[in-house]
Order: structure tokens, then sequence, then C-alpha cells
């Protein structure tokens, strides 16, 4: 099975409680195998850069097999509300 | 964790059988077999000697001096901005079972994979960040390594 964007996005949004996703498929054919994403959920508070990673590919750890590359970005609401208004 | 576990005593015992061999001029030397059983038990002991050996270590596709990678040669020139160029740098690409046995060490699905004092940091984007908000200067300093970065941003004030 090929992994999709809505997928990923879906499955991002449920177990992370992630209010905010973007993924982009970044495979230059589009043969979805490389992504990158941008993950906005409160389970991250407190939580340093690794571990909001290893969350993030703990989630995807089934899809991450299929996956040649894979970008991330984890953000709590608070540091995504900053972004968006630099 | 069982399984290597399970691995590891069958390695032993093997061994056992090849150390006893009468004649052989160096028992430590394991029979292709046993060798095959060890490997991933052996890699991750191997691995855990190779992220001490050095204060910074990455496991990359291809070399520094000529990345395989977009992302391994991030980490290459992020590690150059900040004027690091003594570290060890291994190639996965040239082994497989390092290539594998270094994502089952640190549990940690990609490469390229960057170690200081022989503890897991990140990947590409997580070394990026730690570019980005300054965590990598401070890092360094732990590691005896004053980043580049800083002494340029000295030598403008």
């Amino acid at each position: 099975m090929a992994v999709t964007a809505d997928h990923i996005r879906d499955k991002l949004t449920k177990e992370l409680e992630a209010v905010h996703v973007d993924v982009e498929d970044t495979s230059p054919n589009r043969c979805a195998a490389s992504f990158k994403v941008l993950v906005v959920s409160s389970q991250f508070e407190g939580k340093p850069l690794l571990q909001r990673h290893r969350m993030v590919n703990t989630c995807l750890a089934e899809e991450l097999k299929e996956i040649h590359a894979f970008e991330q970005k984890t953000l709590t609401p608070e540091q995504w509300e900053k972004q968006k208004s630099q | 964790m069982n399984n290597l576990i399970r691995s590891t005593a069958r390695c032993l015992r093997s061994g056992a059988a090849v150390y006893n061999v009468p004649g052989r001029a160096d028992g430590r030397v394991w029979s292709a077999p046993a060798r095959f059983l060890c490997a991933a038990a052996d890699i991750q002991k191997d691995l855990g000697e190779m992220v001490k050996k050095d204060k910074v270590v990455v496991f990359m596709k291809g070399t520094p001096a000529q990345p395989m990678c977009g992302f391994s040669n991030a980490v290459v020139q992020i590690l150059r901005m900040h004027g690091v160029d003594d570290y060890a740098a291994y190639n996965v690409l040239e082994d497989q079972d390092l290539r594998q046995g270094v994502k089952d060490f640190s549990n940690w699905p990609t490469i390229p994979q960057v170690y200081f004092n022989g503890e897991f940091v990140g990947g590409c984007d997580i070394l990026l960040q730690m570019h980005q908000n300054g965590d990598l200067v401070d890092e360094l300093k732990k590691l005896g390594i004053s980043s580049a970065l800083l002494d340029a941003e000295k030598e403008s004030k």
C-alpha cells in the first residue's frame, strides 16, 4: 500500500491530537516516498525536540518503512501561533 | 530485545565451538555461520564503542567530502559552518549491516544520525533547528568545542 499525504495527516491528527498538520509530498516524481510534515500538538509541550520527533516517528513507524525521506517540524500550539505572526 | 539476547546466546555457543577447534592459529576468528548469527548483536556492541570513540560522530550516506544525500550534506555543511571538522563520519552505504544496525541502535528510522559524546542528538532536522535556535553552539561548548560562528560573532562586535 502506498503511503499518502492524507493518510499521514489523518494518523498524526488522531494519534498525537494534532491541531494542525501540513504534509508536503516532496518526492521528485510524486511516488509518495518522500514527505515533509509540520505537526502542531499540545502533546509536545515541555518536551525536548528529540522526544517530539520520536513521538512522530513512533506514530508513523509502519509508514516510515515505506518512506524514503522524511523531514519533520514539531511545534506546540503556542510556538505555532508565534511563528504565524512573524 | 529478546531476539538480541537469544542471538547473543547462540553466538556465545557457536563461538565456543570455534574456539575449541584444534590447530586454529587464532581461536577468536569466527566461522562464517557464527559470524552471520552474531552480526546483529556484534554490530550493536561495535556501535556502542564507535559513538563513544569520538566527541562528534556522524552516520551518513557518502563521506563529508562527497555526501550522497541532501540530508547528509546538510549535516556536513552545518558542522562545517561551526568549524567542526574533526569528527568521525561513517558511510552507511558501504555497510548494509551498519545501515540497519545504527537505526536499531538509536531507535531512529533515518540517516543521517549525529552523536555528541556517545549520546544520540538527532538527524538533519534536529541539527538544523539546533543550529537555528542557538542550541548547537551551547552543545558544542559542552564538548569543549568553540563554534566558529561564536568567534565570528565576537570579531564583528
